[in-house]
């Protein structure tokens, strides 16, 4: 069962949460942000050509309208390949791990799963980023070491930027599924 | 309690039969690696673990039982399912059923002796064998560098996959009374060119170490441990060079197989950045033969070493005039002026001399680049070396007066304030002079301070253009190092099999029904291209900088002189 609650992130865009229930102790958290706009690929894309034309009416030089065209087509890949994030999701399975995905404009996903061994826990924090101090959600590694302390600690959601109501619901959902591993017998 | 059963996406379509694999009971988890097909005698299905367990050293048992109805279920096929329990008892015993073909299959567990009866809930997680099979999980580096090498859960499971190749040798055309399905079942598969170059790859590696041995000895030989001779030697970065290849060649060509895994990659890896730059080489070598380019580039050498020298000489005639608008003192500058201009005409009489012969020369030399494109960009480093041996001459004599004179000036500093410097106790302490002493102390201090900017400039000029030929020497050097070290077989294996090498796994939730097992799928999530370059990287054998920017600093202006790059064997200051 899938359901999609609206926000807003740190930095005012409208987000969209969805939360799915796979089982009993599987959860998947999904963050998507907003698309890439027309209007701002093409005034961006507009811009490059006029000050490329620009500059071609200065020098009558033609590489500079190939050069920008090639500038822009290649920008525009790297930006849709490396840079935009369109959705974050967070699976979370008792008793395996817990995955984190990152999805980009272009299709490429990229993913990392932390087994639920070296989960310690999942905890919002404050951080002060740039001028303000936002909240985020993160996991906790567990010290192999040291059973009490942490050893990194791996932050989520980096690029939408959810609001603390919508890491209350995340937080809430993580701790459900979290907890039963604590009711059941041990397994180390 | 969650158990978590990995089914082997192969055996999906299997007939019915048991499931035999491994039980992870610290993990409450099962890996199913194989299903033993009707009709077969309990008592040789027990044999045959007994000795795939002592081959693999994998506790491989019987799991449970698996159904694939074609029609609907029968109700005696279940009874007899669960008495197949007691003859195999393994707790606990596990019954997946299939029906026609529906993807959500149902799961139940028999506990005999269970402490608590709890329903316990199944996850169904599907992976696919063969790549689990070949593929080698890297575990995270933590934050002291070290790869963590303790149980994690998931390289138990890899591990159980890849130990246990030797099931998956029999397929089902072999004639035994065991009938398994496995990712191999339809046919083991090999190819021929692989297993040619195997038993080909013996007899030349045994030729290749005798060679090697016979070309260590020649290079260990006494003849060439005389003392120019070894001291050329350790100076020619081509010499370096050929000795860290050799070292390659001496570790590919032994005869030892590859323990694990990393050493299995560095063979690899120094074999095709072997091939690849001798191509490269070669690839050079045919550029520069065609259309006769080196007579070209040799004839050219003459002029542009002239060139040089006539710039070098215009600047001398600049310095000894009046450089930027500074007034020089008239004497010195001549002196020096003309000293290092002598020079310059020395060099340009050697060149001339020599230049029947460079055509000569550069034609054999250039020969060597089918050696590697290493190995001719390290002729390219000594050559420019060679080149500008005069700059270096004139580097050495420019800092040495330089040197001399700020020790002079400080030491005679500190004889005008009245002190001395005491070399046993490392220290300033006051003293006092004559003063006949203090006379000729001050006026030498006086002539060293007005003769101080000459010689500075001078210094200064030469030092500049000293490390220009160190910074192109240097540039060239990377770009070597970069060919040396480059993992080259790993990046390529990255690109084309990428599940061969494995940072860890990622998880996709299939299609769900409510009353079944959660159906996941477990797919290998490969190494991204940096940490392989990290975890795979060949070491070189020089390594930089040398100095920090502070003490470099510190060096120039005291007038030492400077050796930017550090070869790993050369003993410390």
């Amino acid at each position: 069962m899938a359901e999609e609650r609206r926000f807003l992130s740190a930095s005012g865009v409208p987000i969209a949460l969805r939360r799915r229930q796979h089982s009993a102790s599987c959860r998947e958290l999904a963050v998507r942000g907003p698309r890439l706009q027309l209007r701002s690929l093409s005034a961006a894309t507009s811009a490059v050509w006029l000050a490329a034309y620009g500059l071609f009416a200065l020098s009558e030089n033609s590489m500079v309208l190939s050069a920008a065209i090639f500038i822009t087509l290649i920008g525009l890949i790297i930006y849709l390949h490396f840079v935009k994030i369109d959705q974050e999701s967070l699976l979370v399975i008792g008793s395996l791990g817990i995955q984190v995905t990152s999805s980009y404009a272009s299709g490429k996903e990229s993913t990392t799963f932390i087994e639920m061994g070296h989960v310690k826990d999942v905890v919002i924090n404050e951080a002060i980023h740039m001028q303000k101090v936002i909240y985020y959600l993160c996991i906790l590694l567990q010290d192999p070491e040291d059973p009490q302390g942490v050893s990194e600690v791996v932050p989520l959601f980096q690029s939408s930027k959810p609001r603390l109501d919508c890491l209350i619901e995340v937080y809430k959902s993580c701790q459900e599924i979290l907890e039963q591993r604590k009711t059941a017998p041990q397994s180390s | 309690m969650v158990l978590k059963v990995f089914f082997p996406s192969c055996c999906s379509s299997a007939d019915s039969g048991i499931l035999i694999g491994r039980w992870i009971s610290e993990q409450n988890s099962v890996v199913v690696l194989a299903v033993v097909h009707f009709p077969f005698i309990p008592v040789q299905v027990k044999q045959y673990l007994g000795e795939v367990q002592r081959v693999t050293k994998v506790s491989v048992s019987v799991l449970g039982s698996w159904s694939n109805s074609k029609q609907e279920k029968e109700e005696s096929l279940s009874e007899f399912l669960e008495d197949l329990g007691t003859i195999f008892c393994h707790e606990p015993w596990i019954q997946i059923s299939k029906e026609g073909d529906s993807k959500f299959w149902s799961c139940s567990i028999l506990q005999k002796h269970s402490k608590n009866p709890q329903e316990e809930e199944i996850i169904l997680v599907y992976y696919d064998q063969r790549k689990v099979m070949l593929s080698h999980l890297h575990p995270p580096l933590d934050t002291a560098g070290q790869r963590a090498e303790d149980a994690s859960k998931l390289s138990a499971i890899f591990g159980t996959v890849a130990r246990s190749q030797v099931l998956f040798m029999t397929d089902r055309y072999n004639e035994g009374p065991i009938k398994l399905t496995h990712w191999q079942s339809d046919g083991v598969e090999a190819s021929i060119i692989v297993e040619l170059l195997k038993q080909a790859s013996v007899p030349a590696c045994m030729l290749l170490t005798f060679l090697l041995s016979l070309l260590s000895g020649i290079c260990k030989s006494r003849v060439l441990k005389f003392w120019p001779l070894s001291f050329l030697w350790s100076k020619l970065s081509t010499c370096e060079q050929l000795g860290h290849r050799l070292q390659h060649l001496q570790v590919i060509s032994s005869s030892k197989k590859a323990q694990n895994q990393n050493q299995l990659m560095r063979k690899a890896n120094i074999f095709v950045s072997l091939l690849i730059d001798v191509a490269l080489g070669i690839l050079l070598m045919s550029w520069l033969y065609r259309k006769n380019r080196i007579g070209h580039l040799a004839d050219t050498l003459i002029p542009v070493a002239d060139h040089v020298a006539e710039e070098l000489q215009d600047l001398l005639q600049w310095l000894m005039g009046a450089p930027a608008g500074l007034k020089m003192n008239r004497a010195l500058d001549q002196v020096l002026g003309r000293f290092f201009l002598y020079h310059i005409h020395l060099w340009i009489s050697y060149i001339h001399l020599l230049s029947p012969f460079i055509e000569m020369i550069l034609w054999y030399v250039g020969l060597s680049a089918c050696l590697g494109l290493t190995v001719a960009l390290c002729i390219l480093s000594d050559i420019i070396a060679l080149l500008t041996f005069h700059i270096y001459c004139f580097y050495v004599y420019g800092a040495r007066l330089y040197c001399l004179k700020i020790y002079g000036l400080s030491s005679l500093w500190r004889l005008f304030r009245g002190k001395k410097w005491n070399v046993l106790r490392q220290r300033v302490d006051s003293c006092s002079y004559d003063l006949d002493q203090l006379f000729i102390g001050t006026l030498l201090f006086t002539i060293l301070l007005f003769l101080l900017p000459t010689t500075a400039l001078y210094y200064l000029v030469f030092t500049l253009l000293r490390l220009l030929v160190v910074i192109v020497q240097g540039l060239i050097h990377l770009l070597v190092d970069l060919i040396d070290s480059l993992p080259l077989y790993s990046l390529i294996l990255r690109l084309c099999r990428s599940y061969r090498l494995a940072a860890g796994v990622k998880f996709r939730v299939l299609e769900q029904q409510d009353g079944k097992p959660l159906r996941l799928l477990m797919q290998i999530n490969p190494l991204s291209y940096g940490g392989v370059i990290q975890t795979y990287r060949l070491p070189t054998y020089s390594c930089y900088p040398r100095d920090s920017w502070a003490s470099l600093c510190k060096k120039l202006f005291l007038g030492e002189l400077i050796y930017p790059w550090k070869h790993k064997g050369d003993k410390q200051n």
